[in-house]
């Protein structure tokens, strides 16, 4: 990281003069098939999609390619640029970037925010951004001052010429920059002169998030635009038959009634004669083939299927061999639930069509294919389409549907509505409306040598695709195994000598996606809880059996380590308090947390306290990293103690926060984060926090009253 | 017609007077600060000060606002200086931010009524609040330390 990097040879600059005055800089990655060059050579053609914009004004803005969902990319992109920009951070402004190609996420060639990546894959181009526009300031000021360049300097947003005395801010120096022909390479700088990477960093968009005046999709609002609410169908992939709308045409307010291909669209002026409106629908359904589902059968058929032998996503050594040779060998059978992702700010989508353009606002992960999804419905190219992305009231993976199904649905209205339409879900809707976490079965047998140590390790998972059918399939799913139904158990970061995983993909009718910490959300559980299991079956204490297991692992020994030291690993504990450790590594960061919980009256779990240590590569903010960890520890917590989507007869049971629990204040633990200091990348930090959590907390509930959780959510029942 | 204050400035609604105040606020209103989490009463993102109590708008209908005061987060202070705001601000509590609206509404009232609430007058004022980002244990530390500004501006 020392070396200073270059803007590559295929990689493309422009700069460019903005509309009002000021600088403009934009740098296209390196594409397959040379789209980069013949992009350049059509380079007069194109409007310039800028990353940062250097006002006259001095005031900085920073287009951020990746969405604000909490994790703080409106201040760690800023943080990259600035790093080499210099300018004066008070002056840094943050503005969602337009949907272009520009702004596509530099490994899945789209523009996304996921898979716990902007801060590795930004890590570069932002800082060349920030580079490019800095030297080309200071070349704009030596000119001026006709001196060499390198006999200036970059502070605060001013150029200064020492020997001279001669001082010339950004926004005097941006016009003339923009007319500069930009260098052909640039330096950056080493780790070791960061003045804003790797520093607590109070976040930009704070403030507008205690006054109110942030906005999300659901605060925007359109001239003339209306509401409307859409009702869906009781089970998935049902039909209307018969809709008798008169009573809800009849509410003060409400517009219309159109039925669209999701559902039918109550649409009026506000929400809530939508809301009455729809309250008032009398339809009959015809349910379709899914109205037998029931999440209770599937478990059933779950646990049948996981004794025949699925496809193999891992095999070394001679894992039957090894069992059958085995000194002592245990089985145990883990199951997980549904899950919604239940962000705080149900979706919603506001669209205005007109003939010839469409424009859309809503909070979304997935600008890319929303736009190609729209513009198909629309009836438009995808240039006619344009996407502005607000803030979003959480995303957690549900804001990158990859059918863009509250997009797509939006603009199917607005279509019916004849209007600029904004469409709500309600919480209900939220929480039945599918794409869920799929429900995941795991099951194991281990092999202990006469020593203890596991020496053989079979692991069959059963549970959807959710890649099947997605833009993703062909990268993702190899041989029959999805790639993120695996991920966390395939790829075993505990050195045992013969392995073996295999996976069953079920099709069923309930959508599912991507959920944050995707598969680890499963293999996280019932891996670490399992090997827990092994640790007590061959007479190991569960934290060295981990260590000797991870001797070829030094960062996740690290992270271990320092999490166990922290916690006080082996210290007695108040009588009734018990302690529980896990480890996962996924998005490339490696977390350990230590949990500490009692079991109260009626069987409730009582967590008191979760000691969290990661390794995510060089941090940009640390605060947001501690931030992301307490956030996936309250999100993972959640999950173990609350949550479960069930189907009884094709119909999903639970539909707002009474049924679908989340955990509340009363129930945060006091949660301590310790940050490994690394040199190496940045990787990922919104999901980690999450897949260690479960297993470490039924860990520490096994440790203190002997029983065994092997299934999500943990019951009452099964501590009582 | 409803008519009532909303930070202080007299408002009159042409609604049904069973329309949720939240929706007066924030459709009729174009008051976006507060927002919709569930609609139920369960999540506290609609949380707003009735006469200085804190209610759930989602469910209070306006009618129930005739001739009273709204405090709406808008309302909080002009400029981002009322204590839970600094404190919200130095510890950097949001998130996503799109339940800290309700989050410091309900602060305000248990600061309001209890200049040095303990964690576990925090746990029982702030229950009805959820969090999805999980920021839970950032709001304590704000909660306290905005206490404590509160204490010495009232000293001053
Ligand atoms: S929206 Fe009112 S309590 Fe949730
Ligand atoms: S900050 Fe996102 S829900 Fe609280």
């Amino acid at each position: 990281m020392s070396a200073p990097a270059i803007v590559g040879r295929r990689e493309f600059i422009r700069v460019g003069a903005a509309v009002g005055g000021g600088l403009l800089v934009s740098l296209y990655a390196p594409l397959p098939g040379g789209a980069s060059e013949a992009w350049a050579a059509d380079e007069k053609n194109f409007p310039l999609n800028a990353f940062v914009r250097i006002g006259t004004d001095e005031t900085v803005t920073v287009i951020a390619a990746h969405s604000e969902m909490g994790q703080g990319v409106y201040t760690s992109l800023p943080m990259l640029l600035n790093e080499e920009l210099e300018a004066d951070w008070s002056r840094i402004r943050v503005e969602s970037a337009p949907v272009d190609k520009v702004y596509n996420h530099p490994v899945f060639g789209m523009q996304m925010t996921g898979g716990s990546t902007t801060s590795p894959a930004e890590w570069e181009r932002y800082r060349k951004m920030g580079a490019m526009a800095r030297t080309m300031l200071m070349q704009a000021a030596a000119k001026q001052w006709n001196v060499d360049v390198s006999s200036c300097r970059a502070e605060k947003g001013v150029v200064i010429h020492a020997a001279s005395g001669r001082r010339a801010t950004y926004g005097s120096l941006a016009n003339a920059a923009a007319q500069l022909t930009p260098p052909a390479e640039v330096s950056l700088k080493p780790a070791k002169s960061f003045t804003l990477i790797g520093k607590p960093t109070r976040r930009l968009d704070t403030p507008s998030k205690t006054n109110g005046s942030a906005q999300f999709g659901l605060d925007v609002s359109v001239p003339g635009m209306l509401t409307a609410v859409v009702l869906r169908p009781p089970v998935f992939g049902g039909k209307v038959t018969k809709l008798d709308a008169t009573e809800a045409l009849k509410v003060p307010g409400v517009k219309a009634v159109e039925q669209v291909p999701s559902g039918i669209a109550v649409i009026a002026q506000g929400f809530w004669p939508a809301k009455l409106g729809r309250d008032k629908l009398v339809v009959t359904w015809d349910p379709g083939p899914n109205a037998g589902l029931s999440t209770n059968q599937m478990l059933a058929d779950f646990r049948e299927l996981a004794k025949t032998p699925g496809n193999i996503a891992k095999k070394t050594g001679d894992p039957a061999g090894a069992l059958k040779s085995a000194a002592k060998t245990i089985t145990a059978e883990y199951d997980v639930p549904y899950l919604a992702h239940a962000m705080m700010e149900p979706l919603n989508c506001v669209v205005d069509l007109r003939a010839d353009s469409c424009e859309i606002w809503t909070g979304t992960q997935f600008q890319t294919v929303d736009r190609a999804s729209a513009a198909k419905v629309a009836g438009l190219p995808p240039e006619k389409v344009q996407i502005h992305t607000t803030l979003l009231g959480g995303g957690f993976g549900r804001r990158a549907n990859p059918a863009s199904d509250f997009v797509v649905e939006a603009v199917q209205v607005a279509k019916v509505a004849k209007a600029p339409v904004k469409v709500v879900w309600t919480r209900e809707d939220d929480l039945r409306g599918g794409w869920y976490r799929p429900m995941w079965h795991d099951r194991f047998e281990a092999g202990l040598d006469s020593s203890g140590n596991p020496v053989a390790w079979t692991h069959t998972i059963v549970g959807q695709s959710i890649m099947q059918g997605t833009l993703f399939e062909g990268m993702m799913i190899k041989d029959g195994v999805d790639g993120t139904s695996v991920e966390g158990a395939a790829d075993l970061i505990y050195g045992v000598p013969n392995l073996q995983v295999d996976l069953h993909s079920p099709k069923i009718g309930v959508p599912v996606q991507w959920w944050r910490s995707v598969g680890h959300s499963h293999t996280g559980f019932s891996v670490e809880a399992f090997l827990d299991e092994v640790a007590h079956a061959g007479g190991k204490d569960p934290y060295e059996l981990r260590r000797a297991l991870l001797a070829s692992q030094p960062r996740m020994l690290a992270v271990l380590d320092l999490a166990a030291h922290k916690a006080n690993w082996g210290a007695t504990l108040a009588a009734g308090v018990g302690r529980g450790i896990a480890a996962h590594f996924s998005f490339d960061s490696y977390v350990a947390q230590v949990i500490e919980a009692s079991v109260e009256k009626g069987g409730v779990a009582r967590v008191h306290r979760v000691v969290c240590a990661v390794d995510c590569g060089q941090t940009i903010n640390p605060d947001t990293v501690i931030a992301q960890m307490e956030g996936g520890i309250i999100f993972g917590l959640t999950a173990a103690l609350k949550n479960e989507i069930t189907l009884k007869d094709g119909k999903v049971v639970q539909s707002n926060f009474h049924d679908y629990q989340m955990l509340r204040i009363y129930e945060a633990p006091k949660i301590e984060v310790y940050i490994v200091p690394s040199s190496a990348n940045p990787t990922g930090v919104g999901e980690p926090g999450v897949p260690p959590v479960a297993p470490a907390l039924v860990n520490a509930l096994f440790a203190v009253t002997g029983k065994r959780i092997r299934r999500l959510p943990i019951r009452p029942s099964d501590l009582a | 017609m409803t008519s009532f204050f909303v930070n202080g400035k007299a408002v009159h609604v042409d609604v049904d007077p069973s329309t949720p105040l939240l929706w007066v606020l924030r459709d009729s209103l174009e008051m976006t600060g507060t927002k919709f989490g569930c609609g139920m009463a369960l999540c506290g993102a609609c949380t707003v000060h009735l006469d200085g109590k804190a209610i759930r708008s989602c469910v209070a209908p306006v009618s129930r606002a005739e001739g009273k005061h709204v405090t709406t987060i808008e309302g909080l202070s002009e400029n981002l200086t009322h204590p839970l705001q600094k404190a919200w601000i130095e510890m950097d509590v949001p998130q996503c931010g799109y339940c800290q609206s309700g989050q410091i509404m309900s602060a305000a009232v248990l600061l309001a009524e209890n200049s040095k609430p303990t964690d576990q007058d925090i746990d029982d004022a702030m229950g009805g609040n959820i969090c999805r980002c999980g920021t839970y244990p950032r709001i304590r530390r704000a909660i306290h330390r905005a206490a404590e500004l509160a204490g010495q501006r009232s000293a001053k």
